[in-house]
């Protein structure tokens, strides 16, 4: 099985890589662009029947920093 | 007096505080990463600068769950010194044993340049070389440096006297000019800015010593 995380930066911490991105956008001449927000998606390859519960376990463990970070599961 | 200093693959400021160390007086040795245990009667263990595992996933993250880690953060438990610089401060935040963490600069660059400090009110052996509302300046020499925590825990380090240095001149949008932070005992401290790149006039600045002195004679007077 596979489960894909996304983790993205928590709703009011400063993301000053989404910023350079709205700005590199403007320059380009992309009008209407009001946020960009930067985070990254890991891809897991798993043992069949790896619960949920045990993803989010690794998320909390390693992958997101949950000071700072959210992050979302998706079994595929 | 006994440190360590802890080498990841990928650091590349151990040498330079193992120095630092020596030249206070505290017979330093070197551990790998991949060590389960601290030497015996271990009394400071440095976690230097540098990029531990290339700063995949996160600056710090990977070295926070190495086996010497789980070592490091026992030996806080029982009321021991750990000294995070740059790099260090990163992964002490990623193992928790200091609050918030460290972001990519508001400014998105790499920043690489002296800057000058205020030192806190912290009653810390880590601040015991310097005056309250001292100025020294260190290098940084860091891409994530942007410290950052929620309100409630900012509060709770400027009430508690925790907050160890400031910078005079904000270089990368750290939450209330925060450059380094003491754990609640005082015993850990986390910092961006490189005491042990300052600790040496012939590198350019001396400001540093004084941390590493300060603290050897705060451990020997104990």
């Amino acid at each position: 099985m596979k489960a894909r995380v996304s983790v993205m930066l928590k709703t009011g911490v400063l993301d000053p890589q989404g910023e350079a991105i709205r700005h590199a956008l403007g320059a380009l001449g992309f009008d209407g662009v009001d946020g960009v927000r930067q985070g990254k998606v890991i891809e897991l390859d798993l043992a069949d029947g790896t619960t949920e519960d045990r993803i989010r376990e690794m998320c909390d463990k390693l992958l997101a920093n949950t000071v700072i970070e959210n992050y979302q599961i998706e079994i595929l | 007096m006994k440190a360590a200093v802890l080498v990841f693959p990928g650091s590349n400021c151990d040498r330079d505080l193992a120095t630092a160390f020596r030249a206070a007086g505290f017979d330093t040795t070197m551990v790998w990463h991949k060590d389960a245990t601290l030497p015996d009667g271990v009394d400071l263990v440095g976690v230097p600068g540098g990029f531990s595992y290339g700063d995949y996933l996160r600056c710090g993250a990977i070295a926070a769950q190495s086996p010497i880690c789980r070592a490091v953060a026992d030996h806080a438990v029982r009321g021991g010194f750990v000294l995070g610089i740059c790099n260090g401060f990163q992964v002490l935040t990623e193992m928790r044993l200091l609050p918030g963490a460290l972001m990519r600069n508001t400014g998105i660059k790499y920043i690489c340049r002296n800057e000058t400090l205020t030192v806190g009110q912290g009653d810390s052996p880590f601040l015991a070389g310097y005056q309250a509302g001292q100025q020294v300046a260190f290098p940084i020499a860091h891409h994530d440096g942007n410290y950052s925590a929620d309100a409630e825990t900012l509060d709770r380090l400027e009430g508690d006297g925790r907050v160890a240095f400031r910078y005079a001149a904000n270089p990368n949008g750290s939450a209330r000019d925060i450059a380094g932070i003491l754990s609640e005992n005082g015993r850990v401290l986390g910092l961006m800015p490189h005491p042990e790149r300052a600790a040496d006039k012939t590198l350019g600045g001396s400001d540093g010593a004084a941390m590493f002195s300060g603290l050897a004679g705060a451990l020997t007077t104990a």
